[in-house]
C-alpha cells in the first residue's frame, strides 16, 4: 500500500524504467575517531534484466552503498541522506518492518566470503528453506522441495542428500553456490552481489559468473555486481561506475569505460592490472599513494593528491572544486575533453598493449 | 561417538585414581583418626590397637588404599566414626545438595543469560555498563560475605525468609541459598554471554540472516543466541560440579545439611572415611559432567564430531 502512493509521489528522476534508483546518496558513520564519509553524493540507476559493476579499491564506499540500499547498515551510528527507490518505494526511510519484506525477497544479497556467511550451525537445506517461509508463507515441506530445486539448478550434485549438510561439508565453490542458491530462493528482482568470486579460485569463479549470467537469462533480475577484478567486470557488467573515496569517478557502459577511460583514477586501474600477453619485464604502474582517509578527506576531487595530471588543470581547481559527475557516459576530472584523449592515447593506451 | 565415549570411560580410571589416591594420602596424613575419636581423652593403648586393626591402620598406606578402593567397588564406603554408614550420610546428604545446586544453576541460566543477551544487545549503553560494573563487584566479593551479608538483611531484618533451611530443605527454603551459591557464577555467566552475544551480533551469518528478510527477533533466538550461547553451555556444565562440592560455605551459613556440611563436619572431627568418601563421589559427578558438556558440544557445533 505504502508502495502505490510512494510511487506517485516521487517518480523515478530519469526516467519510468530505472528499478532501483539512487540519488544522492550519503552516508556517514560516527565512528570515536570522528565521523567517516563513507558515501558522499553518489547517483546511480540501474535497470530491469541489466547487470552494473561497481568498481574501486578496499574503503572506496561500494560494499557501504550496497549494505545501505538493503538497510544492513548499523541505524544507530549511521547517518543516511539522499534517496533509494526500489521499485517506485523510497527505502532509505522505510520502517524495518517494510525492509525485512524487502530483503531476501525483492532484493537479495550474495556476500563475498560464503564460509563465514552462512551459518555453522545449521543445514544447508533449512538455511535456505528460511527466506522461502518467511516470504512465500510457504510449509517446510515446500521450501525443502524449492530449495533442493535451487540447489540442482545452480549445479550442486545430488542436492537431495547435500540439502541435510552442513556448510563445512561443502567445499568453497559449493558453499559460494549454496549461498547464490539462497538468494535467489523467492525470485529477487534485484541482486546485489558483493565480491561474489574474490574467495574462489579462477575456474570456480567462471562457473559463477556463468551461473550468474545464466540466471539473470531466466529471471531478468537486475544485479549490482560489486568487485575489484576488471576483468570480472567485463564480463560480467553492462554499465560500470568507477569509485574512489566514496565518490562515482566515471560511468559508462563497460566497453566505453574500459576502452577509452576517461578519469585518471581509471587509468591508473586500468595500468595496474597485470595482463595475460603482457611482456613481463615490463612493470607494473600502480596508482602512487594510499586511499585517502575518510576521516578527513581531500578537498576539491579526491583523487587529486595521488593525481599525476592535476599540473595540467589550470590554477588550484582540482584541489578547491570539487568536478561533478554528469549522466550518462562521464567522469568527474577537470580536465578538458582534449586533454584527456591526448594523455589517454599519448600516455595511457601504449602501456595498456 | 560411541568409540569416543568408550575412550573417555577409559581416560577417567587413571584421573579417578590419581585424585582418589592423592585425597586418601592428604586425609590420612592430616593425623590420627584413632585419638581423633577418643576427643580430648587419651585412649586406652589396647582399645586403640584394636580399633586400628578393624580398620586396617596398622597397614601400610598403600595397602590402606587397596582394601579401601576394593570395599568402595563393593558398595562399602565405610563408616563414619559416630557409628553410621558413610552410605546412609551420602543418602541423606546428595539429595539436598543436589536440589540446592539444581536451583542455583536455574537461576544461573534464567538470570545469568538473560542479562548477558540483553547486556550484550545493549553493548555500550548504560545498562550495559552498569551491569558489568554490578558483575565485577559481584565477583570480588567473597560467598560468605555475601551469604551472610543476604542472610542478616532478608533473613533477619526484613523478615522475608527464613535464616536458616530445615533439614526437610524444601525448594523454596533453598531459593535464598540457591542466589548465594549461584552468584559468582551468575555473574561470570552474564559476562560471558555478554561477550560472546556482542562478538556475534558482528558476525557475517547474522548478516546473514537480517538480509534473508527474517525479522530481528527471529534472528536473535534462531541464529545469534544458538551461536552464542555454546560457550556459556560449557561453562555452566563444568560449574555443575564445582556447584556439588563448593557448597560448603553456602551450607554453613544457612545451616544446610548437604553434602559440604557432612565434608565440613569430617574435617573438622578428621573423620576419614566421611571426607574421602564424600570427595570420590564428587570426583565421579565432575567427571561424568565433563563428559556430558563434551558430548553436548557435539550436538551443539555440528562441526565437531568425535570419531
Amino acid at each position: 500500500m505504502t508502495t502505490l502512493t510512494k510511487t506517485e509521489d516521487k517518480p523515478a528522476p530519469t526516467g519510468p524504467e530505472a528499478f532501483l534508483s539512487v540519488r544522492d546518496l550519503r552516508v556517514a558513520f560516527s565512528t570515536e575517531d570522528g565521523v567517516v564519509r563513507a558515501v558522499d553524493g553518489l547517483s546511480f540507476d540501474i535497470e530491469r534484466g541489466k547487470t552494473l559493476g561497481i568498481v574501486g579499491e578496499s574503503g572506496s564506499g561500494k560494499s557501504v552503498t550496497n549494505l545501505t540500499v538493503l538497510g544492513l547498515h548499523n541505524r544507530k551510528t549511521t547517518d543516511i541522506q539522499g534517496e533509494i527507490i526500489l521499485d517506485g518505494q523510497e527505502l532509505t526511510t522505510a520502517s524495518e518492518k517494510e525492509m525485512e519484506k524487502i530483503r531476501g525477497n525483492k532484493a537479495a544479497m550474495i556476500f563475498q566470503d560464503p564460509l563465514t556467511a552462512l551459518s555453522p550451525y545449521y543445514t544447508v537445506g533449512r538455511q535456505l528453506s528460511e527466506p522461502f517461509m518467511k516470504h512465500r508463507g510457504a510449509s517446510k515441506k515446500e521450501a525443502k522441495d524449492r530449495a533442493i530445486e535451487m540447489l540442482a539448478k545452480v549445479g550442486i550434485p545430488q542436492p537431495q542428500t547435500r540439502f541435510d549438510d552442513y556448510p563445512h561439508q561443502f567445499s568453497g565453490g559449493m558453499r559460494q553456490r549454496a549461498m547464490i542458491a539462497m538468494s535467489l530462493m523467492c525470485d529477487p528482482e534485484l541482486l546485489i552481489a558483493d565480491e561474489p568470486t574474490t574467495a574462489l579460485d579462477v575456474t570456480v569463479q567462471a562457473q559463477i559468473l556463468d551461473l550468474l549470467r545464466d540466471l539473470q537469462q531466466e529471471f531478468g533480475s537486475a544485479i549490482i555486481f560489486i568487485t575489484h577484478d576488471l576483468g570480472v567486470i567485463a564480463n560480467m557488467a553492462d554499465d560500470l561506475l568507477v569509485m574512489y573515496a566514496g565518490r562515482a569517478v566515471e560511468r559508462g557502459s563497460v566497453r566505453e569505460v574500459l576502452s577509452e577511460p576517461k578519469h585518471p583514477y581509471t587509468w591508473g586501474l586500468l595500468s595496474s592490472m597485470p595482463r595475460l600477453g603482457g611482456d613481463t619485464s615490463e612493470a607494473l604502474v600502480p596508482i602512487p599513494g594510499t586511499p585517502p582517509s575518510l576521516l578527513n578527506p581531500p578537498t576539491g576531487c579526491r583523487f587529486h593528491p595521488r593525481c599525476r595530471f592535476r599540473d595540467e588543470v589550470p590554477g588550484d581547481l582540482c584541489s578547491t572544486e570539487r568536478p561533478l559527475l554528469a549522466d550518462g557516459r562521464a567522469a568527474a576530472c577537470h580536465l578538458t575533453g582534449e586533454q584527456k584523449q591526448s594523455i589517454f592515447i599519448d600516455q595511457i593506451k601504449p602501456r595498456l598493449g | 561417538m560411541g568409540r569416543y565415549v568408550v575412550r573417555r570411560l577409559l581416560q577417567m580410571i587413571p584421573v579417578f585414581i590419581g585424585t582418589t589416591l592423592l585425597i586418601f594420602l592428604m586425609v590420612y596424613a592430616l593425623g590420627d583418626p584413632v585419638a581423633a575419636l577418643f576427643g580430648d581423652k587419651a585412649p586406652d593403648p589396647a582399645t586403640a590397637a584394636r580399633i586400628r586393626e578393624d580398620l586396617h591402620l596398622d597397614e601400610p598406606l598403600w595397602k590402606q588404599y587397596l582394601l579401601y578402593m576394593g570395599a568402595i567397588f563393593r558398595g562399602d564406603f565405610g563408616t563414619a566414626f559416630n557409628g553410621q554408614r558413610v552410605t546412609e550420610l551420602m543418602a541423606t546428604a546428595f539429595p539436598v545438595t543436589l536440589r540446592l545446586t539444581l536451583v542455583a544453576v536455574v537461576i544461573e541460566i534464567v538470570v545469568g543469560i538473560t542479562l548477558g543477551v540483553v547486556s550484550g544487545l545493549k553493548r555500550g549503553r548504560p545498562l550495559d555498563t552498569g551491569l558489568l560494573v554490578v558483575t565485577l563487584v559481584v565477583i570480588s566479593v567473597p560467598t560468605f560475605v555475601s551469604g551472610y551479608l543476604l542472610q542478616f538483611l532478608l533473613g533477619v531484618k526484613w523478615g522475608w525468609v527464613s535464616p536458616s533451611v530445615s533439614s526437610d530443605a524444601r525448594l523454596d527454603e533453598l531459593i535464598l541459598p540457591g542466589v548465594v551459591l549461584a552468584l559468582v557464577s551468575l555473574a561470570y555467566v552474564t559476562r560471558l554471554s555478554r561477550t560472546s552475544i556482542a562478538e556475534n551480533t558482528r558476525a557475517d551469518y547474522v548478516r546473514t540472516a537480517i538480509a534473508k528478510g527474517l525479522p530481528r527477533h527471529r534472528v536473535i533466538t534462531r541464529h545469534l543466541l544458538r551461536n552464542s550461547l555454546i560457550p556459556v553451555v560449557t561453562f555452566i556444565g563444568a560449574d555443575v560440579g564445582a556447584l556439588m562440592g563448593g557448597a560448603i560455605v553456602t551450607e554453613r551459613i544457612f545451616n544446610i545439611h548437604g553434602v559440604g556440611y557432612q565434608l565440613y563436619q569430617g574435617i573438622l572431627r578428621n573423620n576419614s572415611p566421611t571426607v574421602v568418601g564424600f570427595v570420590t563421589i564428587l570426583v565421579i559427578v565432575f567427571l561424568v559432567a565433563n563428559l556430558l558438556v563434551d558430548l553436548l558440544y557435539a550436538v551443539l557445533d555440528p562441526r565437531i564430531r568425535y570419531a
